[in-house]
């Protein structure tokens, strides 16, 4: 096994770990044989059912303005990591993982990005007969075929906005890829856990809301609708790697604000929390 | 002693010189056990067996829980005043002129009228009492930290004519064990102290009576008569007569409160009663370290559910019972040392009492009273004393499990060991001694030992024995490290020299302690209520094992130089590239961990101890892992001069940066089997981030506690808390009266630490989001 240290806790601020890695919007990952990693995090309860070990995975495509992993965004921050070394490291959690009734979710950065190692991860992790969960925003949901789908028991999906010009602004990218992959999963019966992340003054119009409420409903694959109240604790990363930040002056959303959100869903007929 | 008690002590001396019948006479079956189940515990002292023919396992919830009752509350009140005088104030009274026996005090009451339990340390409650047999410059130093004067009298007699254990201590320590623990590579030694940790069987004083007590230790005493005369068997004949001296103290101590506890009690107030007279006898006349009480809940449930069967107690009268005498148990108070405060921070004295656990047959032994004993958390409010020890197995009934949790999560103030891997080695009639020390009770005892500082005995190796705060010459002159580089196997060959030094050194001072504690301060009373027969450990202990661990691993798998000063002494170290740390569930530096372990204790049992005890390991620092970092300079890890050191076996702060369960899987491959004196874990979980509800926290919590016990893990501190809410109590001391923070092995008001520790507890990682 190789002595490249694995990353830190995933509240580090980690970039350039990996200067010669290629670039994340060329990328296509052919073999998976390595991965580029930017932390693992265990005993999570908080990214699926379950104690849970979470593998944050380097490169995303995606600029959200409340992002607190920016130190995720290219391949080249993550760490080099062979995958019989992570498929080793997970090993030595199985057994309390399983005892625990959980399992591992890999999340990042995007997953999608890196699809043939995580792949593989989760292909492992079935093997050792761990509960999976893929943590995505579903814009590369494309990338992930139905043979990927299957190593996968849940997939916690990330819809940040319903209205596109909202969503072109808070991620910097189309809002239609991941409605596709949402309704894909849907037609695949695949367990999910739809995720909203409430911004006040980005995301929190209620015509927004209420549009990914009324998308969700009807699909009976959805387990859960989770609303993550915005927080400040990723901004000194920001700061950090000379970013722009935006929403210096954000608040939280006050806990009305989030009663107010969770039931537009539950009144939709979506089970939230 | 006072006139009246000398006379008074005489004549139950002469009562029970007298001879009362052996305890196998039938005639003398009495009628306090009438309803119980009959077996060998009538014919001999053997509360096992009573407890194993009479439990009732109890595998409900905890609906049938109640509120404190009237009286309960109104003793509670009556002791508020005092609570908050004492954060304000410190010690508020101590008697300096009377040095504490059972008999030396006139009875003390709360509430007279109210208290359902009775008695108290001296004639008044938070009085604290002298007890200058450990050694005088303790007691004086304590009464002058707290603004009181030394008696002139007591000073005169205990330094003219009477020795103590103290300075029996020094006339047979050698100029290298005093260098030793000048320099702090041995610290905490109780050679001016108790040393505690060791459990009376207190319940034997309910269940048998000091007459039937008596009259076994005379039985026992003539077993001893028959023997020749060697050393061993004068000692044991005269500790027996001092033992039988302590239980007809006891008898008159509970006299003089108007009970006869020379017969059996006779129902459950007078189990609780009986049982508490038994431990306010230890702790009148020892002032040790660890003063546990054992484990008394499931054995007193028996008398309560006979009264309750025969229409004699209803819950409320049984939960008074339970809480009036935790009441009692957290106002004990001794007189202690600045120094003593700094090392064991917060007055603890660990009250320790065990609930839970399984017995050899499979069945719980947990009973309504053990629910009952936690809810005194509830009622009471939080706090550290007594120690609350839940005896964790997987076939704990669960509903029991999940009110251990909600008591955990509702007032941080339970700390859990795994019955499992106990069990095999200590029974199911074991109690815990302090935070981590099983022990069979009744017939067994230990020697304690405090702890050696690891982390600088490596730096002894790295500097040819040389200390490197003070530069002296400290341990044997050796080669230093000569290289630009450390070298792996050169420092382990260093290393493996000096901790055989530092053990045989460790276990010479501990022989000169022990055999002087047994000759000047002899716990009498607690040893009383022991057969006569019993195992002996011998209780080593090392801090600074995860410092150690992480700097080897620095050593070997990153490059290491070190920093010389002009005199050659290597003061610090330039680490290039990163290393593996310990509590990340890497076995290439958790290896190197619980090898640290095994290697020391194999050097420990190299040499011989006194009294032929059997060599125990504890990996423990309770709160004195600041001390240790105080006073060690910068070491190969990375860490810098005085920092703390981690507490107990606990990962560096913020280097477990996996999260907690990577931290509690390196901690649980540390191996029981050479550190059976138990293995300290201290994990802070942070509340607010979670959004599970409140059962589904609670059924979670109970499947990382099993699976924690399953991997081996031994022990786990729970606290939970989140960091505003220490900030603020660190500000506003007064606003948290209650706010108790598990550190290492025990539970501690967090607002009675130093500003030092209580920063160090919330610089802790805060494992969040469970």
């Amino acid at each position: 096994m190789a002595d490249e240290p694995w990353a830190k806790s995933r509240y580090d601020l980690r970039v350039a770990q990996s200067p010669d890695a290629p670039e994340t919007a060329e990328f296509n990952d052919p073999r998976g044989d390595i991965g580029w990693i930017h932390s693992y995090e265990t005993g999570s309860t908080l990214d699926g059912p379950g104690i849970r070990v979470v593998v944050f995975m380097s490169g995303c495509l995606l600029r959200c303005l409340y992002c607190h992993n920016p130190d995720t965004w290219h391949l080249k921050d993550g760490t080099r990591i062979p995958f019989e070394r992570a498929r080793t490291a997970l090993e030595a959690y199985a057994a309390p993982l399983r005892a625990m009734d959980g399992g591992l979710t890999i999340s990042g950065g995007e997953p999608l990005v890196q699809v043939h190692f995580t792949k593989r991860l989760f292909a492992a992790a079935k093997e050792m007969g761990l509960h999976t969960a893929l943590d995505t925003s579903g814009f590369l949901g494309a990338r992930a075929d139905d043979e990927y789908l299957r190593q996968v028991d849940l997939v916690l999906l990330d819809i940040k906005s319903w209205d596109p010009a909202t969503y072109r602004r808070a991620v910097g990218q189309e809002v239609a890829p991941s409605l596709q992959f949402a309704e894909r999963l849907a037609a695949l019966d695949k367990p999910v856990w739809v995720r909203f992340v409430l911004v006040p003054g980005l995301t929190d119009d209620p015509s927004n809301v209420e549009g990914i409420a009324r998308f969700v409903a009807p699909m009976k694959n959805v387990e859960w609708v989770e609303v993550l109240p915005f927080h400040q604790m990723g901004t000194f990363k920001w700061k950090a790697m000379g970013l722009d930040y935006q929403l210096s002056d954000t608040p939280s959303p006050s806990s009305d604000m989030v009663a107010r959100v969770i039931g537009q869903f539950r009144e939709a007929g979506c089970r939230a929390r | 002693m006072s006139e009246e008690a000398v006379a008074s002590w005489s004549s139950a001396k002469a009562a029970s010189d007298a001879g009362t019948a052996p305890v196998t006479e039938a005639s003398d079956r009495a009628d306090e056990w009438s309803g119980f189940a009959p077996g060998r515990w009538q014919q001999t002292i053997d509360v096992r067996d009573f407890i194993q023919r009479n439990v009732t396992s109890y595998d409900g919830d905890e609906g049938f829980l109640v509120a404190p009752s009237e009286r309960t509350k109104a003793v509670w009140a009556k002791l508020q005043p005092y609570f908050q005088e004492e954060i304000r104030k410190g010690v508020l009274d101590v008697d300096a002129k009377t040095p504490s026996s059972m008999t030396s005090h006139e009875p003390g009451y709360i509430d007279r009228d109210n208290e359902v339990i009775v008695g108290l340390q001296t004639d008044a409650p938070f009085r604290r009492a002298i007890m200058p047999y450990g050694g005088l410059r303790m007691v004086e130093a304590g009464l002058m930290a707290a603004g009181f004067e030394p008696d002139p009298i007591v000073h005169d007699i205990f330094t003219k004519y009477r020795k103590t254990h103290n300075d029996g201590v020094f006339d047979a320590y050698t100029p290298e064990i005093m260098a030793c623990r000048r320099s702090h590579i041995i610290t905490g030694l109780p050679d001016s102290y108790g040393r505690g940790r060791i459990i009376g069987d207190y319940r034997r004083v309910a269940l048998y009576g000091t007459d039937k007590l008596l009259a076994a230790k005379r039985a026992e005493r003539a077993l001893l008569d028959a023997k020749w005369p060697t050393d061993d068997v004068i000692r044991e004949r005269e500790e027996l007569a001092e033992q039988m001296r302590a239980l007809a103290d006891l008898a008159v101590m509970a006299g003089n409160y108007g009970f006869d506890i020379t017969r059996p009690a006779n129902n459950a107030r007078e189990a609780v009663q009986w049982t508490y007279f038994g431990y306010l006898g230890a702790i009148k006349e020892a002032n040790g370290a660890a003063m546990s009480i054992g484990r008394i809940s499931s054995f007193l449930d028996i008398y309560i559910e006979r009264d309750m069967k025969n229409g004699m107690l209803d819950e409320g009268g049984a939960q008074e019972l339970i809480d009036q005498l935790v009441q009692k148990l957290r106002i004990v108070r001794f007189l202690r040392t600045p120094d003593y405060d700094a090392l064991f921070s917060g007055d603890p004295y660990w009250a320790t009492e065990c609930v839970g656990g399984m017995d050899l047959n499979g069945r719980p032994l947990v009973t309504r009273t053990s629910f009952r004993m936690l809810h005194t958390l509830t009622n009471l409010g939080p706090a550290p004393e007594p120690n609350m020890t839940v005896l964790w197995s997987k076939q704990l009934p669960d509903p029991f499990k999940r009110y251990c949790i909600k008591v955990s999560a509702e007032t941080s103030s339970l700390q859990y060991e795994n019955d499992d891997l106990m069990r095999p080695y200590w029974g199911d009639d074991y109690g815990i001694a302090c935070c981590v020390s099983a022990m069979r009770i009744g017939n067994q005892m230990q020697f304690f030992g405090a702890r050696v500082n690891l982390a600088k005995c490596l730096l002894y190796a790295i500097n040819g024995g040389r200390d490197e705060v003070s530069g002296q010459q400290i341990g044997p002159a050796a080669s230093p490290v000569l290289s630009d580089v450390l070298e792996y196997a050169d420092v382990m060959a260093k290393f493996d020299t000096m901790m055989e030094w530092l053990a045989r050194t460790y276990v010479h001072a501990m022989n000169c302690i022990h055999y002087m504690h047994d000759k000047y301060y002899y716990e009498r009373l607690e040893m009383a209520l022991h057969d006569q027969q019993i195992l002996r450990t011998m209780a080593f202990g090392i801090a600074g094992l995860s410092v150690v661990a992480d700097s080897l691993s620095a050593i070997k798998h990153a490059e290491v130089r070190p920093v010389r000063r002009d005199d050659g002494l290597i003061v610090d170290f330039e680490i290039t590239g990163d290393f593996p740390k310990y509590g990340n569930n890497d076995d290439r530096v958790d290896s190197i961990a619980a090898d640290l372990v095994s290697t020391f204790m194999r050097k420990i049992r190299k040499h011989p101890t006194y009294r032929n005890a059997v060599h125990t390991q504890s990996v423990l620092t309770i709160t004195s892992n600041v001390v240790y970092g105080k006073h060690t300079g910068n070491t190969p890890d990375g860490r810098r001069a005085g920092e703390p050191f981690a507490p107990g076996a606990n990962p560096m702060h913020g280097r477990d940066s996996h999260g907690w369960l990577a931290s509690c899987l390196s901690v649980a491959k540390l191996p029981y089997a050479d550190a059976q004196d138990g293995i300290s874990y201290t994990v802070s979980v942070t509340p607010s981030l979670n959004r599970l509800d409140q059962g589904e926290k609670v059924k979670q919590a109970v499947k990382v506690l099993d699976t924690y016990c399953g991997q081996g893990g031994f022990h786990m501190n729970l606290n939970v808390l989140n960091r505003d809410t220490l900030l603020d109590a660190m500000e506003h001391p007064d606003k948290y009266p209650q706010l108790t923070i598990r550190v290492s092995g025990y539970a501690v008001n967090f607002v009675r630490l130093t500003r030092e520790q209580q920063m160090d507890v919330i610089s802790r990682t805060f494992h969040g989001d469970s």
